[in-house]
């Protein structure tokens, strides 16, 4: 998703727009891993046994733990390959944006339920 | 006038980390506009501007850190009482919402839809709003140039009030219907009879 840098105006930016782009794709991903997470709990006896961190809390507990550091990984890896870099943002909040709203649609029962 | 330890759990939860987050959070958009679609620098004060930036940053910091709060108060203090599995054959499920809720055909839905939504839609609020914290602090109005990012930044910071309303909303109709109740009373004062 890498782009040629723009030409200089009165506009341009102080700072490449690839951090931002790492924080925002990362985000979407992090979200749709905790949807995905959430729905293959409620499916599958043995993926929500393995999903149990902490007993109290349940299977919550490993679905969010796993996604959240899955949310860190992709963010940092994202972060160092294009901190610097101009990258395609058009293209990444369309995915980001697809990505969260399929995570809020995931988790919705009505939904989760037809799968 | 007393209060079990849950319930001022709950309320620290849902009143003091949730409620207030909400709060923050319609504030935090407008604010977000007003600062990436404002003029550009050379067009304002830039002591004010740096003020202003330096504020809306701690905003959206102390956000962020209200939103961790609350999924995770929600999660590890509040939810293993909501869910607790009941001794067999207890008639009295009082003390345990979840079964409570499920017991009751007419209240069945604040628990099947309700929580099971609540309890995972609420942390995309706190990774939206992490997300937002940092692309301000690392683009500042700097981001009135990069109008992609904006949009980003200002639908994600909309998605996590969605999030957090949605969870908010669940959370104080189930804890009406089937409030988290018990452990150790607190006496708040001594009321007097007229």
């Amino acid at each position: 998703m890498k782009m040629p840098d723009r030409a200089a105006s009165p506009h341009t930016p102080a700072l490449a727009n690839g951090s931002g782009g790492a924080a925002v794709l990362a985000a979407g991903i992090g979200s749709f891993a905790l949807a995905i997470l959430a729905l293959a709990a409620d499916k599958s006896a043995a993926i929500k046994s393995a999903l149990v961190f902490y007993k109290p809390t349940g299977a919550l507990s490993g679905v969010t733990t796993s996604a959240i550091l899955l949310w860190l990984l992709i963010w940092a890896i994202l972060e160092m390959r294009w901190r610097k870099k101009t990258v395609a943002l058009g293209r990444i909040n369309i995915l980001a944006f697809t990505l969260l709203g399929l995570s809020f649609l995931l988790t919705f029962p009505p939904i989760t339920d037809l799968f | 006038m007393e209060i079990t330890v849950r319930s001022l759990w709950t309320m620290i939860h849902g009143m003091g980390f949730g409620a207030l987050y909400l709060l923050a959070s319609s504030g935090a958009l407008v604010e977000l506009y007003h600062s990436t679609f404002s003029p550009p620098l050379s067009q304002s004060a830039p002591g004010h501007t740096r003020g202003q930036n330096r504020f809306l940053e701690v905003y959206l910091v102390a956000m962020a850190v209200l939103a961790w709060a609350a999924v995770l108060t929600g999660a590890y203090v509040i939810y293993p009482w909501y869910r607790a599995a009941p001794p067999p054959g207890l008639a009295d499920l009082s003390m345990f919402p979840q079964h409570l809720l499920m017991s009751n055909p007419s209240a069945i839905g604040w628990h099947s839809q309700g929580m099971e939504w609540k309890e995972h839609v609420a942390w995309f609020a706190p990774i939206s709003i992490t997300m937002v914290a940092f692309v301000f602090r690392r683009y500042g109005r700097d981001l009135r140039n990069h109008g992609q990012l904006r949009s980003a930044v200002l639908g994600f910071a909309f998605a996590s009030l969605f999030a957090a309303g949605a969870a908010g909303f669940f959370g104080a109709m189930i804890n009406k219907y089937a409030p988290i109740q018990g452990g150790h009373t607190i006496r708040l004062s001594q009321g007097a009879e007229k």
